[in-house]
């Protein structure tokens, strides 16, 4: 910190205060900058917010459990001072599958030599989190120290390691899984982590890279594993916005922010929608990329080259979001109501996994999506008054675009997730009282991320690393001075990290 | 932003494959002239490389008058509210201080500040612009339309266009009944009417001479042709091809692409990308403007080009076609290369257009060659010297006269 004292009183604007946003500010007020965060909706978080949608009945609107939030990081901020309290930690999977015992992932899986490897894999995707891609024309050390320690990470796993972690990267995870396993439920249920928040079916080739992102990620989260913040994930985000006030950073909600002010070549603030203009040495957008550059800088002060890879930036999100509020607790077949805290998945296969994808390539919503479940009211009465329940579903895969009419498509999807859960909570239809469906589209205008996409992009081989989220602003600066992105659309990308935000302020801070 | 690409001209018929060149709505008058039967590809249609004798064609453009087709030239029209905007993102000249009817000489870079083209910018109102260049570039140019409101049309297939190059043009255009030639200046544009038919004339070319451009609808390109000919029968007029254009084109030091430097969307090889710097056409390039495609990699490279694009005079009377450039007589130091060469009949000098190593582009440097000469199958080498002299190499009087003698 000290070594950046030169710069003490750098006034930096952090445009969006989703968690990424925050725990930029926070490291950048922490070396003495002083930050502003501007958040367009009326509270902080982003996406990683609760929200009431039936009366009484509050659920968090997107991600629902933490699965790789740091814990340096939950440490740093000391968010446990600043309220975070956990309803449950170390949370299992069970795998539904009808007709069948639910299954404990988990324990099916953990320890197994397959499961090691992966994990060993996954290791090299996590030293790599906290890298700056470098770039890949190596004139200068710290891009030839970057890209020799990657070479260095994946050769000191030793020779047959290595050669399985470099043939296996580029597969599908439906052939990975096919080679390694047998259980057919547990085959569907890491299935569906493969693809948990992508554009992808298991057939689809990436869908390894995918896998191993979400275990390195896993690893960071340390003995919390699978977690549940008392209060929903909105709690952690209204935790760091405390953690950042404490550090002195200016939290203004309702300021959305109309566009980009650049003099000089140069970013210089932002204008607000109500005309206010705010002036500032460094800009950070927690934006996704395409409104980050598209909309609020624009293209008339990029190159066509750039605005080209910015257009093709693939983020069409296929992750639906329902919300059932429940007069009773459901019941489960074969599950206890003990077991109904923790993470349910409904995809019995492969092949029923991908068949859920299929239908979303050609824009249509599946006869039986997979799912991913919590009744986080099994464990925070808070969250529903006394003796109601609250079901929070992640449904895949629901393409962006549904057609003109989103009333049909939302209960369309509606029904057919009722089907589903019926087959595995039998009567739990008629417990409904009130629900909420988030399409791709409806998380496009609530929360103001392109395409719906909860990673601010595709996370593939050509959106990763050294080409997240296209090459020439992968390195957390944009191709204009003055202006760094720091959301999830960044290396090493979503899914309730923060790194990305870290990794740019420390970008900030090396530059400026 | 709007586009509509033409991109189907409009004599391609089912039997396209058949002929697979096209020809210029020109094609049919030209064919009485047509007695060597030589011709090159230019943007898919076929052109008469000579018609009978490239001396003679040569010494039309600068003793006589010479009339050439370049209709295939490719040619973009840009409408609208920000076309002004748009062009001085686009390209590197700046558009807010071309005034209507006024051409102006410009490129265009990617993102590394590369060129990718050169063109004529033609203003025709406050909201409308012509890019004509030697290539197609439709997607590049909508691409770069984001965010601005304009219409981008592309009327390549749509316009016939006639160069008309020498010292008697201006009188040739004159009998026509054109108003206002002696008004015009290099690069500036008049639109009148010939036989009732508009017409966009433009004291431009390629030739370094006094000359004009000439631009109407594909319906009225006999009509024009006619009329110029006929005209143009005392003043020596004489349909010529692009083998005496090239040594015309050399004498007045243009660049072409592909020759003298590759455009940077077709090199494949890293490093072979050339800054406009590169190619010393700083005159075009408005770094204070504000923002254009290439600006930001410019500012770092502005200051150091790896090369320079120069005109060199060259001992002897061989044209020095592909020869390597050295800083000795012992040829052991190769600073550059020759892009294009000509022996200049009417320079009487031997003449090339080169890249040379920045360092060495000071004024001061003797150069020195190696030009293989060959005589009944006998080969011989001679080594020169070389030295860098002004461009163009022939600038006669003429060029800028306004107005332009009677002839």
């Amino acid at each position: 910190m000290s070594a950046n004292s030169g710069k003490n009183g750098q006034r930096v604007i952090v445009i969006g205060a989703g968690h990424n946003g925050l725990a930029c500010a926070f490291d950048l007020a922490r070396a003495g900058r002083q930050v502003t965060v501007l958040e367009a909706a009326h509270e902080i978080g982003g996406a990683a917010v609760t929200s009431e949608f039936a009366s009484g009945h509050r659920v968090s609107a997107c991600a629902h459990l933490l699965r790789s939030f740091p814990a340096d990081l939950a440490k740093a901020m000391r968010l446990d001072s600043h309220g975070l309290a956990w309803a449950g930690t170390g949370l299992s999977t069970w795998a539904l599958s009808a007709g069948a015992a639910p299954l404990d992932v988990g324990r099916a899986i953990n320890g197994t030599d397959f499961m090691r490897r992966m994990r060993r894999h996954a290791e090299v995707l996590t030293t790599l989190m906290h890298t700056t891609p470098p770039r890949l024309d190596l004139d200068n050390w710290p891009d030839r120290i970057a890209v020799a320690k990657l070479g260095w990470q994946i050769r000191r796993m030793g020779r047959e390691p290595m050669r399985e972690l470099l043939r296996i990267a580029g597969m599908n995870v439906y052939d990975l899984l096919q080679d390694n396993l047998e259980s057919t439920t547990l085959k569907g249920a890491l299935g569906f982590d493969a693809v948990l928040g992508a554009e992808y079916g298991p057939r689809s080739p990436g869908t390894v890279l995918t896998w191993l992102q979400s275990l390195a990620g896993q690893s960071l989260a340390g003995s919390k594993g699978l977690a549940q913040p008392v209060g929903g994930i909105g709690a952690l985000t209204r935790a760091m916005g405390q953690a950042v006030a404490a550090a002195g950073v200016t939290v203004r909600t309702g300021a959305r922010v109309a566009h980009m002010a650049v003099t000089n070549d140069r970013v210089s603030g932002v204008v607000l929608d109500s005309g206010e203009r705010l002036d500032a040495d460094v800009v950070v957008s927690n934006a996704d990329p395409r409104t980050t550059f598209l909309k609020l800088l624009g293209p008339e002060h990029l190159d066509t080259g750039f605005v080209r890879k910015i257009v093709h930036h693939r983020a069409s999100g296929k992750v639906a979001k329902l919300h059932l509020a429940l007069d009773s607790l459901p019941a489960f077949t074969g599950l206890d109501a003990q077991a109904l805290g923790h993470r349910l998945v409904v995809s019995p296969s492969l092949d029923e996994l991908e068949r859920s994808f299929n239908p979303s390539k050609y824009g249509e919503i599946p006869e039986r999506p997979s799912l991913e479940i919590t009744v986080p009211t099994v464990r925070d009465a808070s969250l529903a008054p006394a003796g109601k329940h609250v079901v929070s579903v992640i449904a895949q895969f629901v393409p962006f675009d549904v057609g003109t009419d989103r009333r049909a498509a939302r209960a369309r999807l509606l029904r057919n997730v009722l089907a589903v859960l019926e087959q595995h909570a039998p009567g739990i239809g008629q417990r409904v009282r009130s629900s909420e469906v988030l399409l791709p589209v409806d998380i496009e205008q609530r929360f103001g991320m392109t395409g719906g996409h909860w990673h601010h992009g595709a996370l593939a081989f050509d959106q990763f690393f050294v080409n997240r989220p296209v090459h020439g602003a992968s390195r957390y600066r944009a191709p204009i001075d003055g202006l760094y992105l720091c959301g999830a659309g960044s290396h090493p990308g979503g899914g309730l990290m923060g790194i990305a935000g870290r990794n740019a302020a420390r970008t900030v801070l090396a530059n400026d | 932003m709007t586009t509509t690409d033409q991109t189907t001209p409009a004599d391609a018929s089912a039997t396209h494959y058949e002929r697979p060149l096209l020809t210029t709505p020109f094609a049919a008058k030209q064919a009485p002239y047509v007695e060597t039967d030589q011709y090159i590809a230019w943007a898919g249609y076929r052109m008469a490389d000579v018609f009978s004798n490239t001396e003679q064609e040569y010494f039309a453009i600068r003793n006589a008058a010479s009339l050439l087709d370049i209709t295939p030239i490719c040619k973009y029209r840009v409408t609208g509210a920000d076309a002004e905007r748009y062009l001085n993102h686009l390209m590197t000249h700046d558009a807010s201080k071309q005034r209507v009817d006024r051409v102006a000489y410009s490129v265009w870079c990617d993102d590394a500040g590369h060129v990718i083209d050169e063109a004529t910018v033609y203003r025709f109102a406050q909201d409308e612009f012509h890019i004509y260049a030697g290539e197609g570039h439709l997607t590049w140019f909508t691409d770069s339309a984001l965010g601005y409101q304009v219409s981008i049309d592309d009327i390549t297939h749509t316009i016939a266009a006639l160069t008309l190059q020498g010292p008697t043009s201006a009188s040739i255009l004159r009998r026509l009944g054109f108003t206002g030639i002696d008004e015009m200046k290099p690069l500036h544009m008049s639109r009148q009417t010939l036989n009732g038919r508009p017409i966009t004339i433009s004291r431009t070319g390629f030739t370094g001479d006094l000359g004009y451009e000439l631009w109407v609808a594909n319906e009225d390109a006999e009509m024009l042709w006619d009329s110029l000919m006929e005209a143009g029968q005392s003043r020596g007029i004489r349909p010529i091809g692009f083998a005496a254009l090239e040594i015309a084109r050399i004498e007045a030091g243009h660049l072409l692409p592909e020759i003298d430097y590759i455009s940077a969307a077709d090199t494949v090889h890293v490093g072979r990308e050339s800054t406009p710097f590169e190619l010393s056409v700083d005159f075009a390039v408005a770094m204070d403007k504000g923002h254009f495609v290439g600006r930001r990699a410019l500012v770092d490279k502005q200051a150091n080009p790896r090369y320079r694009i120069v005109g060199l005079e060259i001992e002897d009377n061989k044209p020095a076609t592909d020869a390597l450039i050295y800083a000795d007589q012992a040829l052991s130091k190769q600073v550059g290369q020759v892009t294009s060469a000509a022996w200049s009949p009417t320079c009487k000098r031997n003449l090339a257009i080169a890249r040379i190593d920045a360092p060495y582009v000071d004024g001061r440097q003797k150069f020195w060659t190696e030009i293989m000469v060959q005589r009944e199958l006998k080969w011989e080498k001679r080594v020169v010297q070389a030295w860098i002299v002004d461009r163009p190499f022939f600038a006669p009087e003429r060029y800028k006269l306004t107005p332009p003698a009677d002839r």
